[in-house]
């Protein structure tokens, strides 16, 4: 038997390279579970197609076509998706399975792995951003295409991700698993439906203005200016940036790594 | 690279206390662990070993009392120690959905020497259930992997918990080759286990704790020959009468040690000569008790646990 294999040779690697290994085993778990898909992908699509079908069918007016009108806004449900629910979700059973507490022992400082993950939820949103969009423009989307609507879209889908993710690990640290499962999913359906995310503030009627307040009214609304009007969406961009500030304020207060 | 050079000891624990509501979990606890040493913390459930090991990661602020690890406070220097040492929970610490080598590379990449993942995969043979998601592991096989991804970054100092708990004789001798070589290469090792035998054959130091406290510490050899190296178990078919202890006590004079771990048995500890045989026949004979086993053996840790607490460690 060789002598010699265990000497000791501690070090932590490069923390550019730890970030880029966590977010690359983080992307490859999430794009391997079955719900995750359906949740990110499958859901978006039929919101796409179901909407503008109904939009047909019922007659309904948009100052845009249907297909226009309703893809931020399901681009804008997707990140909400990643972000959020998957996020929490992950979390949740991260925090239930000892991972993080395992983590918590590697040389992988905490900022890596908040970093990490939030490279995961790049990469899944991107990947999401190219099936929706490209399905959307098979549908017929014509985005108004601008600089500014472009770096609106992004800037819009980053600080959505920031304040979705901050509440999402909010959610994931106080809860048990299987709460956050369960709160997670039943928060996504409640601001798909009635959050303003898909369909504009305005068609809620008086309450359209309240929620435009809420993250969802927000980062939809803000898809909505980007690629409908190539405008610059600064109060949503207000709107979610306070999100971002409350959601991290409570994440940092509550989490509970075990 | 080499390792930074120092004599002190690798771990040092000074009065630690910790409790959790009403429940005191470590009591005063003093211990000391020798660089390149395989030292074992014994004790039954509860006795705060897992508590004191939390704290010597860093997951757990000492309440009162002093820690260092590697010279290093665990709480404050905790990005510089985390590298240095390796950590195998008792359980859990992988996701659900991940494979076993691709769990095992993914710890390696966050070090900067790790070990070859194959070969370590190899020498715990998990080869077999390498691409077998985590949660269809067997017990022993996420023992095995934890062990694995608490020493694939080459540490100096390892600490596992409860290393063989649940595993086959095959899957425990493995386990210890491999933390005795380990130790063979200069790696320090703190385990938990209740495990006797575990102890007896790995550690080079002993300490046995029970309800937080430090009650005994030293060579397991040290341990089991301190008062007499010999033991006689006398097991009886009807419970002894309650004076039996004190009155064997007394036919056995001085030099012997008669303790009662149960109403139908008592462990002598001292000569296991002739005379004392004899001694004992003529004492069952007397007493009108009827011995169903009298086994002559070693002092064991199980032995010196029940002296010094007067409770089985067996849980």
């Amino acid at each position: 038997m060789t002598t010699g294999t265990f000497v000791p040779r501690p070090g932590a690697a490069p923390l550019h390279r730890m970030v880029l290994a966590q977010a690359r085993m983080e992307t490859r778990l999430l794009l391997r579970n079955g719900e995750q898909l359906l949740l990110a992908v499958v859901i978006p699509l039929i919101v796409l197609v179901g909407g503008i079908t109904a939009a047909r069918h019922l007659g309904l007016h948009f100052p845009h076509s249907p297909v226009d009108t309703l893809t931020p806004g399901v681009l804008a449900l997707a990140v909400m998706s990643t972000s959020f629910t998957s996020l929490a979700i992950a979390t949740g059973f991260e925090r239930r399975y000892g991972v993080l507490k395992r983590l918590g022992s590697s040389p992988l400082p905490r900022s890596g792995l908040l970093a990490g993950k939030v490279g995961a939820l790049l990469v899944v949103e991107l990947l999401q951003a190219v099936v929706v969009g490209g399905a959307a423009l098979l549908l017929g989307w014509s985005p108004a295409v601008s600089v500014t609507g472009l770096v609106s879209a992004l800037a819009t889908a980053l600080l959505g991700t920031a304040a979705f993710a901050s509440l999402g690990l909010f959610l994931a640290g106080a809860l048990r698993a299987e709460a956050t499962l369960a709160t997670a999913n039943l928060v996504y359906l409640l601001l798909m439906a009635g959050g303003a995310v898909v369909f504009p503030p305005s068609s809620y009627g008086p309450a359209g203005a309240v929620l435009s307040l809420l993250p969802s009214g927000a980062l939809g609304t803000g898809m909505r200016t980007a690629f409908l009007d190539a405008g610059l969406p600064a109060v949503p961009l207000l709107v979610l940036a306070a999100w971002t500030a409350v959601g991290t304020f409570l994440t940092a207060r509550t989490f509970q790594w075990e | 690279m080499s390792v930074p050079d120092s004599t002190g000891p690798a771990v040092t624990v000074q009065d630690l206390r910790m409790r959790y509501g009403d429940t005191v979990a470590v009591d005063g606890l003093d211990l000391e662990v020798a660089r390149g040493s395989i030292t074992a913390v014994l004790g039954p459930n509860g006795a705060g070993k897992t508590t004191t090991l939390e704290t010597c990661e860093g997951y757990r602020r000492p309440q009162h009392g002093l820690v260092r690890v590697l010279d290093l406070d665990p709480q404050a220097h905790r990005a510089q120690l985390l590298p240095r040492i390796g950590v195998m929970l008792q359980n859990g610490g992988a996701w659900s959905g991940v494979r076993a080598v691709e769990m095992l590379r993914h710890v390696a990449s966050l070090h900067a020497h790790p070990l070859d993942v194959a070969m370590l995969v190899d020498r715990l043979g998990l080869g077999s259930c390498g691409r077998t998601p985590y949660r269809r592991l067997s017990g022993g096989q996420q023992q095995r992997l934890s062990l694995a991804m608490a020493v694939v970054g080459r540490p100096e100092l390892v600490f596992v918990d409860e290393p063989t708990a649940g595993m086959d004789p095959q899957a425990r001798r493995t386990t210890w080759e491999l933390l005795e070589e380990l130790r063979r290469d200069g790696v320090t090792i703190v385990l938990t286990t209740h495990y006797m035998d575990e102890a007896e054959r790995l550690a080079d130091q002993v300490h046995v704790i029970d309800r937080g406290r430090l009650i005994a510490s030293g060579s397991p050899l040290e341990l089991t020959r301190g008062g007499g190296s010999s033991t006689i178990r006398l097991v009886v078919t009807e419970p002894f009468p309650p004076s039996a202890p004190a009155s064997l006590q007394a036919s056995l004079g001085p030099g012997t040690l008669v303790q009662e771990i149960n109403a139908h048995s008592l462990l002598i500890t001292g000569p296991a000569d002739a005379g004392t045989l004899a001694t004992v026949s003529a004492w069952c004979d007397r007493e009108g008790v009827l011995p169903e086993s009298l086994t002559l053996g070693q002092r064991t840790l199980e032995d010196v646990f029940l002296q010094i607490t007067g409770r089985e460690l067996a849980v």
